[in-house]
């Protein structure tokens, strides 16, 4: 049994309440120490998955083990995990020394001892200064640190967050994003994360798992999960993606031709565990990054793509823009450097795409 | 006056329309201002009417009361005016009344256990309202409350009744049970307010910090919620004190509360100790409560409520 490398693993967890299914039988590991972010739409059931995990929530099947222990029948008070909250949750009657002190009084820890790690961990959060305050006299920025400093104080298995830079604004939870993520680091917690925002998971993760409807939809690593979304709606839901809809033309062992419904033929890379054989009904997912845009008489070079196409609408955003760009009719997006002046509306340009940034999806699944 | 008010508006709307004909441009700056000042004349009177009334009607109402403090300290023999010089005489023949003091006595030990009875089971049932699903919820919290809703006599009667029937002799107990069921609603309707606002997750914190069930309700909510367990504390106090309707109806005979035992008194005369009495009831049931709101107030601004 390899259980010890999972700090956290659930089997065949589901959540029902009456009819509706807010979690789907779901399998997941959580390595120890690192950083896993859930992520998706709201609705698609990550507090709850977070919930089920703290014990604040009772799963309609399957188990929780934490550090290979089944904690179905621990109550959350033994469970020793770190929650921090979308709200803080601070206690407003306590100041911040009692606030950060409060778990510790319950883990049998000298008075000294107490003083002591409540100073550290004020000390890791930056406010080393504010332990006599009331949580009312502070900003919702140092709430936040003083709630992160009471979850990590107690050295807890798990430190669970739901959404916990959603309150602030948004310079302050750049900042937050950080520093959270220095905080993990450096202690090397294991940490799960809840979120919706992909930029936040992008950019702390270890891992994503991308859920929607109570299902995952994907598991890996930042850029497996950006570069080589599983489905349609991974690829939409991180960042701008044109999904093209078509058919395998040809293929060999190096490069499948696919033809696009109404655009053209474009070369994508064969990737050996996709099946799709002639003929077979795919979608090619192209990021608009990787959609390059360049003088309509530039010639295609080995392993890209070239179609004719015009500009319709541009954004322009300082060192980049975006473009609106019909292809034969179809609306396709890019996002390109701008480099000397930006493509004008109405200019005739040259789509081009290389065939290693094209991810296959087959089409059977029908998605919206 | 108020015969020729209606008048002047279309006195003066008659002058503006002859200053429009001559000058356009200045003819709004005549009469616009002379209009108002006639429309605030006529405010002025309705709320000057207003004003006396309602102060008359509180006149009305506390006259009585401050005239029966004043004669609390009226030297004379008679409860009557003119007074005949200030004296504590009559406070002082309180205190050396038996029956009273023992009346005092009763009212303070059973408004004390009232209250705290009531407390105790309100945050209870508050905490089970707010906190919990279970069945019958709806109509618990609806048979809770119900005693502010029926009529005292109708309660009082029908609980000596249900006591007749059960065949159970009236007690300082069941008086005591009695005063628990309608102080109850108080407690629950001004805990429950509070616990609404105490968020959930502010409990989970501490539960996931290792806290149990029972030290978070008492490290956490408790505390919070401390302000209105105070507040109907008072209440509780404060109503039992008052209370005749129901406290004649149940008590147990030979014992007396003070209310029941002005009543007893004011039965054979009105002798000058009863304005004393009720002007030591005055200061309690009046005093005790803004005192306790004063308390309240601090202690919410305290613990950030
Ligand atoms: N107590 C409940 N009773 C019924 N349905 C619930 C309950 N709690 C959650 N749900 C439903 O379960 C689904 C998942 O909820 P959940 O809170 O996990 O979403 P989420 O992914 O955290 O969304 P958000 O980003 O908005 O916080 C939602 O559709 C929600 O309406
Ligand atoms: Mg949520």
């Amino acid at each position: 049994m390899n259980d010890q490398a999972h700090a956290v693993e659930i089997r065949e967890v589901a959540k029902r309440f009456g009819d509706f299914t807010a979690l789907h039988p779901t399998n997941l590991h959580i390595g120890e120490g690192s950083f896993v972010t859930l992520l998706g739409p709201s609705g698609c059931g990550k507090t709850t998955t977070l919930r089920i995990i703290a014990g604040l929530l009772e799963p309609s099947q399957g188990d929780i083990l934490i550090k290979g222990a089944r904690v179905n029948d621990t109550p959350i008070h033994r469970r020793n995990l770190g929650l921090v909250f979308q709200n803080y949750a601070l206690f407003p009657h306590k100041t911040v020394f009692d606030n950060v002190a409060f778990g510790l009084k319950y883990r049998h820890v000298s008075r000294d001892e107490m003083a002591d790690r409540v100073a550290k961990a004020l000390e890791l959060v930056q406010l080393p200064h504010l332990a006599d305050r009331f949580p009312r006299q502070l900003s919702g920025g140092q709430q936040q640190r003083i709630a992160l400093a009471r979850a990590i104080v107690i050295q807890p298995d798990v430190l669970l967050l739901d959404e916990p830079l959603s309150a602030l604004d948004a310079n302050l939870r750049e900042d937050m994003r950080v520093e959270l993520k220095r905080i993990q680091d450096q202690l090397g917690i294991t940490t799960i994360f809840v979120t919706h925002d992909q930029a936040e998971a992008l950019a702390m993760s270890d891992r994503i798992v991308v859920m929607r409807d109570g299902l995952i939809e994907q598991i890996g690593a930042p850029e497996e999960v950006y570069n080589r979304p599983a489905s349609e709606f991974v690829a939409r839901f991180l960042g701008n993606s044109n999904v093209l809809p078509g058919r395998v033309e040809s293929r060999d062992d190096r490069a499948i031709k696919v033809a696009i419904d109404g655009v053209g033929t474009i070369l994508t890379e064969a990737v050996e565990e996709e099946g799709a054989a002639e003929g077979d009904p795919v979608r090619v997912v192209v990021r608009a990054e990787k959609l390059q845009l360049a003088a309509p008489e530039a010639q295609a070079e080995a392993g890209t793509s070239i179609l004719p196409g015009g500009v319709e609408a541009v954004d322009y955003q300082g060192q980049a823009a975006r473009y609106f760009v019909s292809v034969n009719g179809h609306q396709m997006q890019a996002v390109n450097a701008i480099d000397e002046r930006p493509f004008r509306k109405g200019e005739a340009v040259s789509v081009r795409i290389r065939a290693r940034d094209c991810v296959l999806l087959p089409s059977s699944k029908t998605e919206g | 006056m108020s015969g020729e008010r209606p008048q002047s508006p279309t006195l003066y709307s008659a002058v503006g329309g002859v200053a429009g004909e001559r000058g356009g441009a200045e003819t709004p700056s005549v009469s616009a201002p002379a209009r108002l000042r006639a429309a605030l004349k006529r405010i002025d009177i309705g709320w000057s009417l207003i004003t006396g009334y309602t102060v008359a009607v509180y006149l009305f109402m506390f006259i009585p009361v401050a005239i029966v403090m004043l004669l609390a300290f009226n030297a004379s023999q008679f409860g009557a005016f003119p007074m005949e010089g200030l004296s504590f005489r009559w406070f002082v023949a309180l205190w050396n009344n038996d029956a009273i003091v023992r009346a005092f006595r009763v009212s303070f030990l059973l408004g004390g256990l009232t209250a705290l009875i009531s407390t105790t089971l309100g945050v209870l049932a508050a905490l089970a309202i707010v906190r919990y699903r279970f069945p019958g919820k709806n109509l618990i919290s609806t048979a809770l409350v119900a005693p502010i809703l029926v009529p005292e006599v109708v309660l009082a009667v029908a609980l000596l009744l249900f006591l007749r029937w059960l065949d159970i002799p009236r007690s300082f107990f069941l008086l005591l049970c009695g005063h628990v069921i309608f102080t109850l609603p108080f407690v629950l309707l001004v805990v429950q307010a509070r616990l609404v606002t105490i968020r959930r997750d502010v409990e989970e914190a501490a539960m996931s910090l290792g806290a149990g069930p029972i030290a978070t309700f008492f490290e956490v909510t408790l505390p919070l919620l401390m302000p209105a367990v105070f507040a109907g504390m008072l209440f509780a106090f404060t109503i039992s004190f008052d209370d005749i309707t129901g406290t004649l109806f149940w008590k147990p005979g030979g014992l007396e509360t003070v209310p029941t035992q002005i009543f007893a008194m004011l039965r054979h005369s009105v002798s000058p100790e009863i304005n004393a009495l009720g002007t030591v009831m005055i200061l309690l049931t009046v005093g005790l409560p803004l005192l306790g709101a004063g308390i309240a107030r601090r202690m919410a601004r305290t613990r950030g409520g």
